[in-house]
């Protein structure tokens, strides 16, 4: 019963993202909608709940498998992928490997002036 | 009686969504067994090794995507409320979120900026059409949230949803090297570069490494979902009508 209710609240939430998303023209994914509306609400409420928390994890721990009908979706562009697979393979790995080095020194940086100032006011 | 005619059973079980639903759950189950079986080595990535699995299989019996896709879409149909869900574990990190509040913005900010503008300019260079190029753009996003970005901005979502698995994979091969080379030992800005740039794939990663880690790749890629979300329509937007 537990899993059932949360995983009807994830649904609401979903649902209400959706419609929001389309009678407000958000440029924003529905789904993404509703997981700050739900963020938004557990902060408010100042806990989580067991039925959400169950659904959650039950949802989260097999992540991976949801994205294996989309993948398969891939033979659809097979032209694509052979035609263009220098400039994708060089893409996806120039800009993996840059966006983790910037990010990293931008996280250093920031939290390095963020406690320097900390300690000039303590 | 009837002697029970193989070729009319298979023409009955492709047509309903029962088979392809079966084979997607078998797929994945067997890949994740030999994932954890070979050590969770990260270039057998269950989602890769399924996918490429279930190719074969259709394209052995002249199936089409279409058809696969009658059972598939149960599966799909759950990458939104597993996106909603996605607000518990950020919640759970709350407390860590509002003591690092400025640098975590600022690098998420930025690490989605980065993330989408790097890979448009590099296969724009290497001269990728305008479709490629879009559906590059969200590749460091989580897949739920980078399909729903990629249908958005008229990229292709399947194709998204395969860069963003080979994105994970090899932000998760190749981060513990780049971060000996750049000597960092500081496991929230290991997690921080880790969860934005390779999503979940690199969030388990960081599990492996540490719990703390782990929690800041976990609240990274939710944050950067969300910062990618609402930052890349509209930038692309200004960038279109700057154009």
């Amino acid at each position: 019963m537990n899993f059932l209710n949360g995983i009807t609240l994830l649904l609401i939430y979903q649902l209400v993202g959706e419609t929001s998303v389309l009678l407000l023209r958000i440029p924003v994914p529905g789904p993404v909608l509703g997981m700050v509306m739900l963020f938004l609400t557990l902060a408010l409420r100042g806990r989580s709940s067991t039925s959400l928390d169950s659904a959650s994890s039950a949802l989260l721990s097999h992540l991976s498998l949801l994205f294996v009908p989309a993948g398969v979706g891939m033979m659809v562009h097979f032209d694509r992928i052979i035609h263009e697979w220098i400039p994708i393979s060089i893409a996806l790995i120039l800009s993996t490997v840059i966006t983790m080095a910037t990010t990293a020194i931008i996280m250093l940086a920031a939290s390095r002036l963020l406690s320097k100032k900390v300690q000039k006011d303590g | 009686m009837v002697e029970p005619d193989l070729a009319a059973i298979w023409v009955y079980l492709s047509a309903t969504p029962l088979l392809g639903l079966t084979i997607t759950l078998l797929a994945y189950s067997t890949a994740h067994r030999l994932y954890i079986y070979a050590g969770s080595n990260p270039l057998l990535n269950p989602v890769l090794t399924s996918v490429v699995a279930l190719i074969v299989l259709l394209v052995f019996t002249d199936t089409p995507y279409e058809t696969y896709f009658e059972g598939g879409q149960f599966v799909h149909f759950l990458l939104g409320p597993a996106t909603v869900a996605l607000a518990i574990p950020l919640y759970q990190q709350c407390s860590k979120l509002r003591r690092l509040f400025l640098p975590v913005a600022i690098t998420i900010i930025s690490g989605a900026i980065i993330g989408a503008f790097s890979s448009i300019g590099i296969a724009w260079f290497m001269g990728a059409s305008v479709q490629t190029q879009l559906s590059l753009a969200p590749k460091s996003v989580t897949a739920p949230v980078a399909m729903g970005i990629s249908e958005q901005i008229g990229g292709l979502p399947s194709l998204t949803a395969v860069l963003v698995v080979v994105t994970g994979i090899i932000g998760a091969v190749v981060g513990s090297k780049l971060f000996e080379l750049m000597r960092i030992t500081d496991d929230s800005v290991k997690g921080m570069a880790m969860g934005i740039t390779a999503h979940g794939i690199g969030t388990a990663r960081a599990f492996q490494v540490s719990p703390e880690m782990g929690a800041f790749s976990g609240l990274a890629m939710a944050l950067s979902a969300f910062a990618t979300a609402i930052i890349l329509p509209w930038l692309l937007n200004l960038v279109g009508l700057l154009r």
